[in-house]
């Protein structure tokens, strides 16, 4: 682990300086702008229940399905597409090192965003003068959330770009793999068959990973390391095979 | 530390099976320390691949290979460290500075910070690249890039390099500059490089190993090479006057196994061109202009002695290993296997 941090401010580094960043970066915050705005207005026009912070995070997948990608679909591919993974491995390096160093380094620029999002809370709090406006029980838990289901969508990218030289392809199977552990499972889960007897357990085991209610409990105070442990178990798993996704393409090269 | 006695490396036996398409098959070579060994071969030759599974970056099939008395299989960490390695086509990040990328290169060789800077400084200025140090590496052109490869393989000094056509796409003077570059590791570094420009190998390199079709089919300096490949002397004679057998004849007085290999035709002066050859190894031209001008009936205008270029050997070595591996396998009879 002794070259983790070398390549960890490389990847950081590397990322601060490419365009490509900032493009992602504004076109994030205009979006979150957008819903944020949105959310405003509809609580503006009537008294709602809930906390703006909860109704903002529940639209936390719209920017996760298209930044994740786009922050992870380069990491392994370009370098295998280059040949710069050659030189890089030929170094006294391991391929731990490797991945982990492009995991956090996406991981890091994720937070980056979302923490940059809490200017709007700021905004709202500095103008509205009001302390009731902004909750920060529901805020903080949002914001926990994003970054406790962060370390998977990012290990998912993660795991996408070291199975493809293509950067597209990595991209559209990041998005893929998000869209079903996001959006499929809350589909099947509203399927018929779950409701008889047999499929019970089946369906102990979809209401566990679905997504949605996470989001739900954190937002309302509530962290459960039984779902903070399902991230942290499919972030070490994903990260286990883009490593040995990496190795294998060499192995059959 | 390993001792220094033991040869920087050795291959035996080295196997490496693409899905079922051999690309190595039974390389053994040694190289000794501070040598400096050319690979020569044509496209999908196995020279690549034998350099990769040197620096341990593709597993071998099966095969021995050990750097400095280290196993590359089951030590390959320890390996890194003792190899500087520049690919094929030389990957390089587009979007860093060159001293950038020697910096962070140098940090993944585990050079100390203290000693980091002055050795980009000199390995710069080795590599005469100064001028270019605060550029961007995907703006500069082949040859600086290529010269970024070497001084990235150079830059950790270790005790062995290996160089994966190292001046493909350069021009004349920076070929020039490689090859200084090469001959001042001489002696410090065991450097290998491939390469398909021949006469650049026979000037950089002590020795040379010819690999075809993943077998090495000819070993050794380019002096031995050349004998070992044509085995005899080749003399061109432009000559006219009765040829047919008073030639033969006075030949065979000068030295009984001198004969004549080819004829040309004769030009409008009358001479025509001769390809003799001899197995003695001395040089027999004074004697054949000797022979020659004192029989009368000959017209000698020139004799040379032909020195077969590297090249010859090569286009021979590979046309041999052609053969070889076209020749039907020797049979041999299979172990029966005892339930």
């Amino acid at each position: 682990m002794k070259h983790f941090t070398t390549i960890l401010s490389h990847e950081i580094r590397m990322l601060l300086v490419s365009p490509s960043t900032y493009i992602a970066a504004v076109l994030f915050l205009t979006v979150m702008g957008f819903i944020f705005s949105g959310v405003l207005e509809r609580y503006s026009a009537a008294a709602q229940e809930t906390s703006p912070a909860a109704v903002f995070f529940q639209l936390f997948w719209l920017p996760v399905f298209f930044m994740v990608p786009l922050l992870t679909m380069k990491c392994l591919a370009e370098e295998r597409r280059l040949g710069t993974l050659e030189t890089l491995l030929t170094a006294p390096v391991s391929t731990t090192e490797v991945v982990l160093g492009k995991y956090f380094a996406a991981y890091f620029l994720y937070l980056l965003l979302w923490g940059s999002t809490g200017g709007f809370f700021y905004i709202l709090h500095r103008f509205a003068g009001d302390a009731r406006f902004l909750d920060f029980g529901p805020l903080l838990g949002g914001y926990l959330f994003i970054a406790v289901s962060g370390l998977l969508y990012i290990a998912l990218g993660v795991f996408a770009s070291s199975l493809s030289r293509n950067q597209a392809v990595a991209g559209i199977l990041a998005f893929t793999l998000l869209f079903g552990i996001i959006i499929g499972v809350r589909f099947v889960g509203t399927m018929e068959v779950l409701n008889l007897e047999t499929m019970q357990s089946l369906r102990a085991a979809i209401d566990y990973t679905m997504v949605f209610r996470h989001l739900e409990d954190f937002t309302r105070g509530v962290v459960d390391t039984r779902q903070v442990l399902f991230y942290v178990s499919g972030t070490v798993l994903a990260l286990i095979f883009s490593i040995l996704g990496v190795e294998a393409k060499l192995l059959h090269s | 530390m390993t001792s220094a006695e033991t040869p920087a490396i050795e291959v035996r036996d080295l196997v490496k099976i693409y899905s079922g398409h051999p690309a190595v098959s039974k390389i053994s070579f040694t190289v000794a320390r501070g040598e400096v060994l050319g690979f020569l071969g044509p496209n999908g030759a196995g020279k690549s691949t034998t350099m990769r599974i040197l620096t341990g970056y593709l597993p071998a099939t099966a095969g021995e290979v050990n750097v400095c008395g280290v196993p590359v299989a089951s030590r390959g960490d320890e390996v890194k460290k003792l190899i500087g390695y520049m690919p094929e086509n030389n990957p390089l990040p587009d979007d860093m500075r060159v001293a950038e990328y020697l910096h962070y290169r140098g940090r993944l060789k585990e050079i100390t910070r203290r000693k980091l800077g002055p050795r980009i400084d000199e390995v710069l200025e080795l590599c005469d690249l100064t001028r270019v140090r605060h550029r961007i590496i995907g703006k500069l052109s082949k040859g600086f890039r290529q010269r970024v490869g070497i001084a990235e393989a150079i830059l950790a000094e270790p005790p062995v390099i290996i160089m994966d056509e190292p001046t493909i796409g350069l021009d004349p003077h920076q070929i020039q500059i490689v090859r200084d570059l090469i001959a001042s590791l001489r002696g410090r570094m065991t450097v290998i490089i491939s390469s398909h420009i021949l006469p650049e190998i026979e000037m950089t390199c002590d020795r040379v190993l010819i690999i075809n079709q993943g077998r090495v089919v000819a070993a050794g300096t380019p002096a031995d090479l050349r004998r070992e490949v044509f085995g005899q002397a080749r003399y061109e004679l432009a000559i006219a006057g009765e040829l047919a057998v008073a030639l033969p004849a006075a030949l065979a007085q000068i030295d009984p196994t001198l004969q004549i290999a080819e004829t040309g035709a004769p030009d409008a002066a009358g001479f025509s061109k001769l390809t003799l050859t001899s197995t003695r190894d001395d040089d027999l031209g004074e004697a054949v202009l000797r022979v020659l001008t004192a029989a009368g009936s000959f017209r000698v205008r020139s004799l040379c002695r032909i020195q077969p270029t590297l090249e010859d050997v090569f286009l021979a070595a590979t046309r041999r290993g052609w053969e070889l591996v076209d020749a039907p396998a020797p049979t041999t009879p299979t172990p029966k296997r005892t339930p």
